[in-house]
């Protein structure tokens, strides 16, 4: 149940500063590509989809599924690093934070909640809802 | 064009040293370059292509060349991680083909273990600049919880358990105990393997390959040379190469971009993977050994845990021997780059040169496969078929 792990920081850069910005206010952004319409992860100045930069930020629900997880438990203090699905249909890197890791499973819905790093702007983790 | 009978691999060598404290880096290149010149019966001076990757220290192949005195007239210094040496065999190939060099020299190694590297455990930034680092760092991902969520992943789609996965560990370590240069030769049971420590679910400790020192060599030339040559014949049959990743945010665990890799090379080289002897697949992970057999096509996706059971990947026990030198997880994973070392053996099966409690009857037709970065981010896989001549 602990998490007491020092996050370290991310390093924005003019690409991405938008993002954190949003972090900074609790709000988990994604990116839509205009031309195709689909939703991707993780955020860039181009769609990957085009390589054009018809692009725009979105505000995601912020709730989402457990893709897939694993419990580092060779780490003075355990954490589970994730893929969660976002309702939105992307699947970012993630950290399930703040419950019992033995009781996780793959399926398990997911709420963002932000978190401090270590000089940096804070990061979307998730905790089940 | 096609590369198939384009090449040969005439000499290879594997450093015999596991822990290096007293070898430099560029030292441990020039034991390799050495030591597979000599296999071949070719010296220093008939080299006219060089190759490495990220582990030749400097600016890779300007350095080596001028350390190791070569005078070649074609260089490559593609990286892609653990599987750039089977990525190099198909460059090699091509720039034989294309009639820029002759006798190709590829190089590797390294010595995390003398340096004291955490390699599965400690985080690292490859690349503060790399696109992917401000989104995934933050969040520790490491070599083994990477390769561990996609475990878990195949697990939860397929079905497939610990015992499974640990079956791969077992027929590794029956072949290492053999190899009296193997880091690990004792050889396990499943139960060992799922009594093991756990260290990121559902990986345990000998679920993960070795950390060791060393390195390796291979030279590869035209088959005018190689028909002069007095060593068995290995001819590249065909080669294949592809990147995966995140999908654009689709990520899929599921599967790696050995799917791709392999039936390019598989095409070129008009084989199956039914006509296969001998396998030398990457094991950086247990996991790591089920996906691509079922990307490879040696079995259906989502019946890799039944393919690797009871023995099936044990030479003289099972259908598809694999890694006979005990492998990544049992042998050597000199630099933390493991393609190196899959040729190289599968080149010993070929020749009839492996040791014979593990070579494979009448071996003339082999893959070996690497697969270089993370299959839990982003990964290039390579895939080679060579053929006993």
């Amino acid at each position: 149940m602990s998490e007491e792990r020092t996050i370290a920081a991310p390093q924005p850069n003019t690409e991405t500063q938008e993002y954190w910005d949003a972090a900074r206010n609790g709000k988990l952004l994604i990116q839509r590509c205009k031309d195709t319409g689909k939703f991707f992860c993780y955020p860039r100045a181009r769609s990957p989809f085009t390589l054009s930069d018809n692009i725009e930020w979105v505000e995601a629900n912020g709730t989402g599924t457990v893709y897939s997880f694993s419990v580092m438990k060779r780490s003075k203090t355990p954490f589970t690093i994730a893929y969660v699905t976002l309702d939105e249909g992307v699947t970012m890197m993630t950290n399930i934070v703040d419950t019992d890791f033995d009781a996780l499973a793959i399926g398990q819905k997911v709420k963002v909640v932000f978190k401090p790093t270590d000089g940096g702007p804070p990061v979307p983790m998730f905790t089940p809802t | 064009m096609s590369l198939n009978g384009k090449a040969y691999i005439a000499g290879v060598y594997e450093h015999p040293t596991r822990k290096a404290v007293d070898k430099s880096l560029p030292e441990l290149h020039a034991d390799v370059a050495a030591g597979a010149l000599a296999d071949a019966g070719l010296s220093a001076s008939d080299v006219d292509g060089y190759f490495c990757a990220g582990d030749a220290p400097g600016l890779g192949p300007i350095n080596m060349i001028d350390y190791l005195g070569l005078n070649p007239a074609f260089v490559d210094s593609t990286d892609t991680g653990g599987s750039s040496y089977v990525v190099h065999v198909e460059h090699a190939a091509q720039a034989i083909a294309m009639g820029r060099c002759k006798i190709a020299l590829i190089t590797l190694a390294g010595r995390p273990a003398a340096e004291g590297m955490a390699t599965g455990t400690a985080p690292r930034v490859y690349n503060q600049a790399a696109p992917d680092v401000q989104f995934e760092f933050p969040y520790a991902p490491v070599v083994t919880n990477m390769y561990a969520m996609a475990a878990m992943r195949h697990m939860h789609e397929f079905g497939t358990t610990s015992e499974q996965l640990a079956w791969i560990r077992v027929a590794a370590s029956t072949h290492a105990q053999h190899n009296e240069h193997a880091l690990r030769r004792e050889v396990v049971t499943v139960e060992d393997v799922v009594n093991s420590p756990m260290i990121t679910t559902p990986l345990r400790r000998l679920d993960c390959c070795v950390i060791s020192d060393g390195g390796g060599a291979l030279v590869v030339v035209h088959p005018d040379v190689a028909k002069d040559l007095k060593r068995p014949k290995v001819k590249v049959r065909g080669c294949g190469t592809a990147v995966k990743g995140q999908l654009n945010g689709y990520v899929d665990l599921t599967y790696t971009a050995g799917r791709m890799s392999g039936p390019r090379a598989f095409a070129e080289a008009g084989v199956k993977p039914s006509d296969i002897k001998y396998a030398s697949i990457y094991d950086s992970f247990t996991i790591t050994v089920l996906l691509q057999l079922e990307d490879l096509g040696f079995c259906e996706k989502g019946e890799g845990g039944k393919f690797v059971s009871d023995g099936n990947l044990i030479s003289g026990v099972g259908k598809l021997p694999f890694n006979t030198d005990g492998g990544g997880l049992c042998n050597n994973h000199p630099a933390n780059r493991g393609g190196m070392t899959k040729v190289i053996e599968a080149v010993r099966q070929l020749r009839g040169e492996a040791h014979p409690k593990v070579q494979v009857a009448n071996c003339d037709l082999a893959v070996a496969h690497g697969t270089g970065g993370s299959i839990g981010t982003r990964h290039c896989s390579s895939t080679v078929i060579l053929e006993r001549e």
